[in-house]
């Protein structure tokens, strides 16, 4: 039976949800969190969602979540931005860096590195580009050389989202120059971004706010404790967290659902015109496809089934969705829409980045045509 | 909450995708377009007999239903395989006939798959300029159904010759209101949502079709002494039209689950032009044989671009998504 309704249980977590939010939603916006004072922000929201254990839901009890699933992950997402909750700085030590510990990582990993992500008390920037690997991720030439009881790392990494005010930082480097294929011999460390030896250079996104940096890295000691996994494997762990869950949660249905209902109140608000009709329907079933296909996705994964390349078609889905629905947003807003610092202009220019990071979409796109379509693989 | 087809409704479908299979349909389609239907009223008792037209009518009326999941099911199958005939008409027909007398006369028939039904609903000023309305298949359709707003339920006949669709298996036919009245007050909003829903799958159903034609043609064709599908203008539309079907499937089975008229407004709209999207991506990739008629992608093109408008064109469908967003309170 194809079964839409949540469980008595999940609605009560819905509700208690919904009570808490309602009760603790800062009532004005904060300031962007590309900034330092909005950075500073942000990270106290991290603190107060922790204090309830509202940071990290699905995550395990004992490092600060309430083993919630993923059906429950879904609802609280829905439920916190329809209640218009502050984005999350902690979203890249979430998303991607917590999967791969609870998959790959040890235990004193886990206990010492997740409570501290949960609370925002530590907050992590990915460290994957680098000026000459960009979609050609593997072709990375950062190294991490053997010393004494870790590795030095050395070289430069780009587009380091929120670095420019993060903690610490996670990325792969190259172990083993010699490997036979270049995705091979390359190790996922962790490092921190005051540590000797690392200089952050921030880059102003298109808005000129620092969303991003360079790191420069020279002979930055990581001591062995701090490589998840095993070296030379680190391709292997990047790559099965992002195929898997992740694809499934990197941006949560709940968040365009809410963004398209604003739509439609901003088109009300302004007379439903007429030549942003077709637009402002397609958002919102756009973000309704996503929030089903996402529950479907959902149900194949709790019975066991991996979800591979399709997390590429989920991606360029709701990136590109989430970039229609801002345009057409600030068309409604006409001649005001020119204004920076609104919540439309800010996720407009944070949705302009959507079609690029995680992957390019020209990326998923090939790998949806090849490994979902199985067309045969040609020159880029 | 579980959104995924269980493992029972899986079966029907590799089922009714076996029989269908089995059963040269582009040979089907071609007798259809030519007005000669006897292989297609054979394949219709068949499709009958799997018990597809059941699902739309409750037991208490001789169905196996309400079903909309499975008849979803059904039709993405129907729609894949390219069958014709007026399949949502004779849905759209069970679901008005599903009334204590109506029931015992006419579903007996509908239900065998021994009669096909066709159905127009005469409106607007056209109307009243004297127009008659276009039904699908009215030369094929054993009951041919009429329902004048204001007026209701009647059996309605052929007013003219078959006139040619963009999609030569769709034979449009002049209807005429002139017969019994039937009921003053079919339940019209519903066969309405059965429709339109059943519309939506075939749509993405034929989408699919076109798809995997498409995928299977650029693998095997060679130019440049390559396959075509290596190049990356041509594997980045396939997965552009595979991302609309596979988003579009979602709303479909949603909408099967609620029969909500804007869910079911929202995957007819997005099924359709997931599957026109598809229809243009198929052409283009094949080249020049793909725009002959001869060649049976031809058989899925045309129906793609004739399902978009059927049963609630895109603004239609569009407004009724609008109109119940606007229902919600505003945000205060």
């Amino acid at each position: 039976m194809v079964d839409l309704s949540h469980s008595p249980a999940d609605e009560e977590f819905r509700a208690e949800a919904r009570s808490w939010l309602a009760a603790h939603v800062p009532r004005t916006p904060l300031p962007s969190l590309e900034t330092a004072e909005g950075f500073a922000a942000h990270r106290a929201w991290e603190a107060e969602l922790a204090a309830d254990r509202w940071s990290v839901v699905s995550w395990p009890q004992k490092y600060g979540g309430r083993d919630a699933g993923l059906l429950r992950w879904l609802v609280f997402e829905e439920e916190y931005w329809a209640a218009g909750a502050p984005g999350r700085v902690g979203q890249n030590g979430i998303s991607l860096l917590a999967p791969a510990l609870l998959d790959h990582g040890t235990e004193e990993q886990r206990a010492g590195v997740l409570p501290p992500m949960a609370t925002g008390e530590v907050v992590w920037a990915q460290a994957w580009s680098e000026p000459e690997a960009g979609s050609d991720l593997a072709s990375l030439t950062s190294r991490a050389v053997r010393t004494d009881g870790g590795w030095l790392l050395r070289g430069q990494k780009t587009w380091s989202s929120r670095a420019a005010f993060a903690d610490r930082a996670f990325g792969l480097f190259r172990s083993d120059p010699d490997a036979p294929k270049p995705h091979q011999g390359l190790t996922y460390l962790m490092f921190g971004l005051r540590a000797p030896g690392v200089t952050v250079r921030p880059i102003g996104r298109l808005d000129g706010k620092p969303a991003f940096a360079e790191l420069f890295l020279d002979d930055v000691f990581v001591p062995d404790e701090d490589v998840i996994g095993a070296p030379g494997q680190g391709w292997r762990i990047a790559m099965s967290t992002a195929g898997n869950e992740r694809g499934l949660t990197l941006r949560s249905p709940g968040r365009f659902l809410a963004s398209a209902h604003r739509l439609v109140e901003l088109w009300r608000s302004r007379g439903c015109p007429e030549h942003a009709r077709a637009r402002v329907a397609d958002a919102l079933i756009g973000a309704r496809a996503y929030q089903l296909f996402t529950y479907a996705a959902a149900a194949r994964f709790l019975e066991g089934e991996r979800l591979g390349p399709e997390s590429s078609m989920n991606k360029v889905f709701w990136s590109e969705l989430d970039l229609a629905l801002h345009e057409t947003a600030l068309d409604l807003l006409g001649e005001d829409s020119e204004s920076a610092d609104t919540d439309w202009s800010e996720g407009y220019v944070f949705s302009l980045a959507g079609p690029i990071y995680a992957g390019t979409n020209e990326i998923q796109r090939d790998i949806v045509a090849e490994r979902l379509l199985g067309l045969p693989k040609g020159r880029r | 909450m579980r959104f995924l087809p269980d493992a029972e409704q899986r079966a029907f479908t590799e089922s009714l995708h076996a029989m269908l299979s089995a059963a040269d349909t582009p040979a089907v389609i071609r007798d259809w377009s030519e007005g000669d239907h006897a292989r297609g009223r054979a394949l219709w008792r068949r499709i009958a007999e799997a018990g597809v037209f059941g699902l739309a009518v409750p037991e208490e009326y001789g169905g196996l239903g309400p079903h909309p999941v499975e008849l979803a099911l059904a039709f993405v199958e129907l729609g894949r395989h390219g069958v014709p005939g007026p399949l949502v008409e004779t849905v759209a027909a069970a679901v008005l006939l599903s009334d204590p007398p109506l029931a015992k006369r006419f579903l007996p028939g509908l239900l065998a798959g021994t009669d096909l039904a066709t159905f127009a609903v005469p409106t607007g000023s056209a109307v009243d300029a004297g127009a008659v309305p276009l039904a699908l298949d009215g030369d094929a359709a054993t009951l041919r159904l009429a329902l004048p707003l204001g007026v209701g339920l009647r059996l309605a006949s052929v007013t003219g010759p078959v006139r040619r669709s963009l999609d030569p298996a769709r034979r449009l036919t002049p209807l005429t209101a002139d017969g019994e009245l039937l009921t003053r007050h079919p339940p019209y909003r519903l066969a309405l949502s059965w429709a339109r829903l059943a519309a939506a799958a075939q749509a993405l159903g034929v989408g699919l079709a076109l798809l995997d034609r498409t995928v299977a043609h650029v693998r095997r064709r060679t130019q440049f002494g390559v396959p075509v599908g290596s190049f990356q203008a041509v594997k980045h539309r396939l997965a552009d039209a595979t991302t609309a079907l596979e988003f579009a499937r979602p709303l479909v089975l949603g909408a099967a689950v609620s029969l909500r008229p804007a869910d079911v407004a929202a995957a007819k709209l997005k099924a359709c032009e997931a599957a026109y999207d598809a229809a243009r991506t198929a052409l283009q990739l094949h080249g020049a044989i793909g725009y002959t008629a001869e060649f049976d992608l031809s058989l899925w093109l045309t129906k793609a671009r004739a399902l978009r408008t059927a049963w609630g064109t895109p603004e239609e469908c569009r407004k009724l998504v609008l109109d119940d967003a606007l229902r919600r309170p505003a945000a205060p």
